[in-house]
Formats: structure tokens, sequence, C-alpha cells
């Protein structure tokens, strides 16, 4: 157990024992404003990081649709269509799909903040140098699943006032009798499961997906440089793995943000339905 | 060397993954603040407006031409109707031309048999004067005539019967001399 305990950071391991990643990983030093609430360690150096690159890039994009619209030149070169395909897949294949044109249209703004913020800051746990994610520490997660659950009961009472509780724990259709058992599973997944398990959900497949490359790479670095013989074609192995590995964790980082946003999205089109 | 799911997650130290700190919280916070306000006020009104713009353009343009196309529809009808209509004035000038020129001629035949008809009536008219004047003339002549012979008749005959005869003679011959010199 020596192994797992003694490893703050495994990259830094040099001295030929294995190391094996442990969660610590997710909480490195403090840099800045230690003590304070604005504590600022790696992850959140890649968040800040993450938000000054979605500015950016969306900025430079922004001033191609002005551009464009300005001008009335409307054919679009590489660059905007890039930018048009991004927005429209939030704004139509989640938000006009789920919710209709003019409902997603109003929480568009929520929709892709969330979709770029959640997909940045996953895309991050696979590029050189920063290699974390930025939703791997709850607090993210947390905020957004808090943000989604604020708004889709927001949404339920702004369009049917109190009845949307009463729709949401009280099903039509169902006999009185049932509601004992109903109500509270209707209460649990409806107000206490849906923002655990978007919260959850992102983090956990974030973590596990970065101690599995920190795995695959440093057992490829411990078997290459610290073992003997015919050990060192396991590193070939594990190299492979961590190669594939990283190609998955662009999938995961493209998925969790789809499904994370995609959910978002139903749980508000659930509250506005008119029928529950 | 098997590393199990409890040491991954909850090894010896204090960290609970799933308790945030306040930082974490914090910048998050932040984060999703900043980009908020800037998705919702910046990216997303100039991305819709530049799509709407888009469509408008493109319906514009597109009601541009069927537009243009009625109107060439429209002036390629009009071509036509005039086309029709000069040759129809064509064919009717050309009719009524026609037209003209049989009552010119028509009149100028007229005329001119009209003009045949006096001038035969003219002739006619003379013919019959130098008639009338001829029997006057003749029927003067032909008094004096029978006058003359039959004076010199009546003179020879107070002298001789042989006398009278050798005068008609001379009197004859007299005639044929007078209608020779004629």
């Amino acid at each position: 157990m020596s192994l797992l305990s003694a490893g703050f950071r495994p990259y830094t391991a040099g001295e030929g024992d294995f190391q094996a990643p442990t969660i610590e990983e997710f909480y490195p030093q403090v840099i800045a404003f230690a003590g304070t609430p604005f504590e600022i360690n790696r992850i959140m150096l890649i968040r800040l990081l993450v938000m000054t690159l979605l500015i950016v890039v969306f900025t430079l994009w922004t001033s191609k649709f002005r551009k464009s619209t300005a001008t009335g030149q409307f054919v679009p070169g590489r660059f905007q269509m890039m930018g048009e395909i991004s927005l429209n897949f939030v704004r139509k294949s989640i938000a006009h799909e789920q919710l209709g044109e003019k409902d997603g249209d109003r929480f568009l703004p929520l929709l892709t903040t969330i979709f770029f913020i959640v997909l940045g800051m996953n895309i991050t746990g696979i590029i050189p140098g920063l290699n974390i994610a930025g939703t791997s520490v709850i607090g993210l997660p947390m905020l957004l699943a808090g943000v989604a659950y604020v708004t889709f009961i927001y949404a339920g009472v702004k369009r049917h006032g109190m009845k949307f509780f009463k729709n949401a724990l009280f099903p039509a259709g169902v006999p009185k009798a049932f509601y004992a058992l109903v109500t509270p599973i209707e209460f649990l997944s409806t107000f206490i499961l849906r923002p655990v398990t978007l919260a959850l959900r992102l983090m956990m497949n974030m973590i596990a997906g970065h101690l599995l490359l920190v795995l695959c790479f440093t057992a490829t670095h411990y078997f290459f440089l610290y073992s003997d013989g015919f050990f060192k074609f396991f590193g070939v192995g594990t190299f492979t793995f961590g190669f594939v590995f990283t190609l998955f964790e662009i999938l995961v980082a493209f998925l969790q943000a789809y499904v994370f946003t995609l959910l978002t999205t139903v749980y508000i089109q659930l509250s506005l339905a008119d029928e529950h | 060397m098997t590393i199990g799911i409890h040491e991954l997650l909850m090894p010896t130290v204090s960290a609970n993954p799933l308790i945030p700190a306040v930082a974490d919280i914090v910048w998050s916070a932040v984060v999703f603040a900043i980009l908020l306000v800037f998705f919702w006020l910046k990216v997303l009104p100039n991305f819709k407006k530049n799509i709407d713009a888009r469509t408008e353009a493109i319906e514009g343009r597109l009601a541009q031409a069927e537009k243009a196309q009625a109107e060439a529809a429209a002036k390629t009808a009009n071509i036509e109707a005039e086309q029709a209509e000069a040759r129809a004035e064509a064919a009717q000038i050309r009719e009524s031309a026609r037209a003209e020129g049989a009552a010119i001629l028509a009149e100028l035949k007229e005329q001119a048999s009209l003009e045949a008809a006096r001038m035969t009536e003219t002739a006619k008219k003379q013919i019959e004067a130098e008639r009338q004047s001829a029997i006057i003339s003749l029927r003067a002549e032909v008094g004096a005539l029978a006058l003359d012979l039959a004076s010199s008749v009546v003179a020879q005959n107070l002298k001789e019967d042989k006398n009278a005869s050798s005068i008609v003679s001379g009197f004859l011959s007299d005639l044929e001399k007078d209608s020779k010199k004629n």
C-alpha cells in the first residue's frame, strides 16, 4: 500500500517506484491566494484558460457574423462555417429539437454556455501540458447541475405556477391510493436525482478518464525505464492502451457535453409540457 | 499490484471528491457567469442576427428573381402582342392599299369609258353636223344646178331641138369636168 499512499504526483516519481494515480491528482498544490476563497491551483488555472480560449474563439466568430451581417456577404467562409456549425449544433440539434424554436431560443444562452463550458473543460483532459479536465473536480459539475436544476424549476413555475409541483409530484391518471408510493419516487427522481446524476455522471467520467490515462502512461513510463528485460514489452501494451483511451476520451468529452446539455434541455421540456 | 476502486477514490488523504472546496465553487461560478453573459449578450444575438439577415436576404433574392422572371415574361408577352399588332396593322394597310388601288383603277376605268363615250358623242354630233351642212350645201347646189340646167334647156328649146340635146350633153360634160376638178 505504500505504492498508493506515497504518491502525490506520479509524474515526479523518478526513483523507480511505480506510482499509481490517486484522488490526490485532483487536488494539486495551491499556487496563489492560499487560504482565501479564491485559492488558485492548476485546475482553476485550466478553467480560466479554457474560459479565455472560449472567449477568444467566439469573439472571432462573432466578429465574422457581425461583418457578414453588416456587409451583406452571406456566403460564410470556412472559419465562420465552423462557428455556425458549433452554435447550430446546440441551437438546432438540442434546443429546437426538444423545445421548439420559441422556447428553444429562450433557453439557448444557458444551453449554449453549458455545452461549451463542459466541452471546453472536458477536452483539457487530453491536451498535453494540461492533462486534466476542468470538470473533474466537483465544483463546476455541481454548479452547472445547480443551474440546470434552478432553470427547469423556473421554467415549470413560470409556465404553470404552483401547479407545476402538483403536476410533478402527483402525476395525472394515477389512482389516488398510489400517490403514497408514486409521490416520494417522483420527488426523489425529479428533485434530487436529476441534479445529483447530472453532476456525478460528468465528474466521474472525467475522473475515471483521467485516472485511466495516468495509469496507462505512468505504467508505460515505469515499464520502459525501470523494469528489466522482458517486462519492458509490457510498456508497448500500456502505451497502446493509453493511446486508445486518449482517443476514447475525446469521444467522452463530446459525449458528456452533449449528454449534460441534452438532459438539461429535456428537464426543461418536461417542466414546460402541459401534462406530466 | 491490484488497485481497488476504494483505494482510488477514498485514499488515506483528507480529500473527498464529492465535497467541493469553496475556491472550486467560486472559480466555477466566475467562469460560468462570465461565459453566460458573453454568450447571452454578445455571441448569440450577433449569431441570430446574421442567420436572420441571411434568411431574409435569401428569401428577398428569391422574390427578386421571381419578380424579374415575371417581368421578363410580361415583357415577352408585350413584345409578342406588339408584334401581332404590327403584323395585323401591316395586313390592314396592305388590304386597304389593295382596296384603294382597285378603287382607283375602277375610277380610272370609269373615267376612261366616260371620256370615250363623250368623245364618241362629240364625234357623232360633229358627223351629224357635217352631214347636215353637206345636205344643206348639196341641196343649195343641186337647186342652183337644176335652175341652171332648166334655164339653159329652156333657152335652147327656144331655138332648135338639136341644140337642146347638145346643150344637155355639154352640161353633163361640164359636170364631169367639175367632179374631176374636185
